[in-house]
């Protein structure tokens, strides 16, 4: 019994030590966000708190924290205090399986990318949840919205996950990894690193297509009734999900923590540096995004999901499958 | 072995219990909910004996897509309290239903389950090799080779109850204006601009 206990003392360890750090980039990342949105907008942003207004996010938690939660009377009162919990639970989970280099990953399991599209597709029930039991217009609105959003950018970004699985032959993501050692994928795969990249936003409820939450029409989406630090998590939860894409997207297209070329200088930068500044580069990319681009209205949004990334995708698919198939490229695997 | 099994008992539990919790509970919403854990916990015993392939599949298609749309359709039909129940109240027209399509499903069950047991040749497959290749792989030697016929079938019936839905549901509206994106980038200034001379007390005709 004594042996079970320290294997569990010792795996909590593990777990905090990839949380904590998970933890403050997130705080480090709403900061970044805002001032990115505020020097493209000839602003300052958050420059007061701290050197540089670093510190601007942990005073935001705590004045979020001192905050009454007001749980509205005619609300579900389980469902509506389990949603932030959900969004947050499944935006940290997730980070389980992401290598930050060879060695330094939580759980290397077979089948990485498959769970962590399952998580990220579990992402939604965050938000149904939090609408439906807020009984109220706006935040059920913004929930269907938002439900119907992610459920059909996902099949895009199903498909374009097979992509990369046809060109690897397997789903662990350290096999990902290393079989981009001579080539990352977003060289051969461009259009669907783009595609992928535009998904990532719409499943991620970031703008331009952050309808659930467009304040012009749904004052704040499914967070209209939610205060104090339950809204806190929500966005913490939405902050970390934004990461978890970029971390995906810079595993499956850029290499994950392989420097760009096997050369002296850049091969002695230690590999998880490596994968920061990916996932650093991705998300400058996702905040100039919310900085430049004007908001979708919800036709097109479907329009685009539908009737454009979902076929070109495919098609896509067809032609890598048979160029691999033609010049006996496919991956044989290890049996 | 001991935490395993503590797990396994763990995970069945829960699977019971919600099942349960679907088929009782009066709010319509609250058993989507329970469906959900079912779904979860079910994918979890998967993982545990070591199908992780299914168990995720089980989680990406059940969980993170059919589960979204039951619940979308119970919250936008806005299904009030179950009023109907087995024991107190109005006898529900639906239980003698429910229950001849579920003996059925058992029977199935039963004859699926003993025709298994006497069927020799099932692990003699051609292809299905004992060896460390992980679940993934070998899922996909015997779908893509000696099942290859009934797997295309399964998605071609996929696909035409996909068709047939969308064929039932689609409607055309007349007067409905819609947006052409080829006609609006490719109108120019000479063809949708012109330039009219309007006389006086005369004026030009708009639609027309």
């Amino acid at each position: 019994m004594l042996e079970y206990l320290q294997i569990f003392g010792q795996e909590i360890y593990r777990i905090l030590f990839l949380l904590i750090p998970i933890l403050v980039s997130v705080a480090m990342i709403v900061w970044l966000d805002r001032r990115v949105w505020g020097l493209v907008q000839k602003r300052r942003g958050p420059n007061v708190v701290g050197p540089f207004g670093l510190l601007q996010t942990l005073a935001d938690a705590l004045k979020y924290i001192f905050k009454e939660i007001i749980i509205p009377a005619s609300a579900n009162k389980t469902v509506f205090i389990l949603a932030p919990i959900v969004t947050m639970t499944l935006a940290l989970v997730a980070w389980a399986v992401i290598p930050l280099s060879e060695e330094l990953v939580l759980s290397d399991i077979n089948v990485g990318i498959l769970y962590l599209f399952a998580i990220s597709s579990l992402g939604v029930y965050g938000i149904i949840m939090g609408g439906w039991a807020s009984n109220s217009k706006y935040p059920f609105l913004g929930a269907i919205r938002s439900a119907a959003q992610m459920v059909s950018y996902e099949v895009s970004i199903g498909i374009i996950i097979i992509n990369v699985l046809l060109c690897v032959g397997s789903l662990n993501l350290k096999d990902i990894v290393l079989a981009q050692k001579e080539l990352w994928y977003v060289v051969p795969l461009f259009p669907m690193f783009v595609i992928f990249f535009i998904s990532a936003l719409a499943e991620t409820n970031r703008p331009p297509f952050d309808l659930p939450e467009a304040e012009a029409e749904l004052v704040a989406g499914y967070q209209t009734e939610y205060s104090g630090m339950m809204y806190a998590m929500f966005w913490l939860g939405e902050y970390a999900n934004i990461l978890l894409m970029c971390a995906m997207g810079s595993i499956l297209f850029l290499g994950g923590w392989l420097p760009i070329v096997d050369i002296y200088p850049l091969n002695i930068i230690p590999p998880p540096v490596w994968m920061l500044l990916k996932i650093l580069f991705l998300f400058l990319l996702f905040a100039l995004i919310k900085a430049i681009v004007p908001r979708y209205r919800y036709d097109q949004l479907m329009r685009l999901g539908w009737k454009i990334f979902l076929p070109f995708s495919l098609i896509y698919l067809v032609l890598t499958a048979s160029f691999l198939f033609y010049f006996d490229k496919l991956p044989k695997g290890n049996f | 072995m001991l935490i395993h099994s503590i797990f396994f008992y763990f995970f069945s539990i829960i699977a019971i219990f919600s099942s349960l919790m679907v088929i009782t509970s009066r709010n319509t919403v609250n058993s989507v909910f329970f469906l959900i854990l079912d779904f979860i916990s079910v994918g979890c015993l998967f993982i545990m004996v070591g199908a992780e392939f299914l168990g995720m599949i089980i989680l990406i298609v059940y969980v993170g897509a059919v589960a979204v749309l039951f619940l979308f359709v119970v919250m936008m039909l806005n299904v009030a309290e179950q009023k109907q129940s087995w024991f107190i109240g109005k006898k529900s027209t639906h239980i003698p239903t429910g229950l001849i399509v579920s003996v059925l499903i058992f029977l199935e069950l039963l004859v699926v389950v003993g025709g298994w047991k006497y069927k020799d040749n099932l692990m003699s497959s051609s292809s299905l090799i004992f060896s460390k290749i992980s679940n993934t792989h070998q899922l996909g030697l015997v779908m893509y080779t000696d099942y290859i016929l009934y797997f295309q079938l399964a998605g071609i019936i996929l696909l035409l109850s996909m068709i047939g839905a969308i064929l039932l549901t689609f409607r055309e509206r007349p007067g409905v204006k819609r947006q052409s994106y080829i006609k609006q980038i490719s109108r120019d200034p000479k063809t949708s601009v012109e330039l009219k001379n309007v006389q006086s007390y005369e004026g030009v005709k708009v639609d027309d």
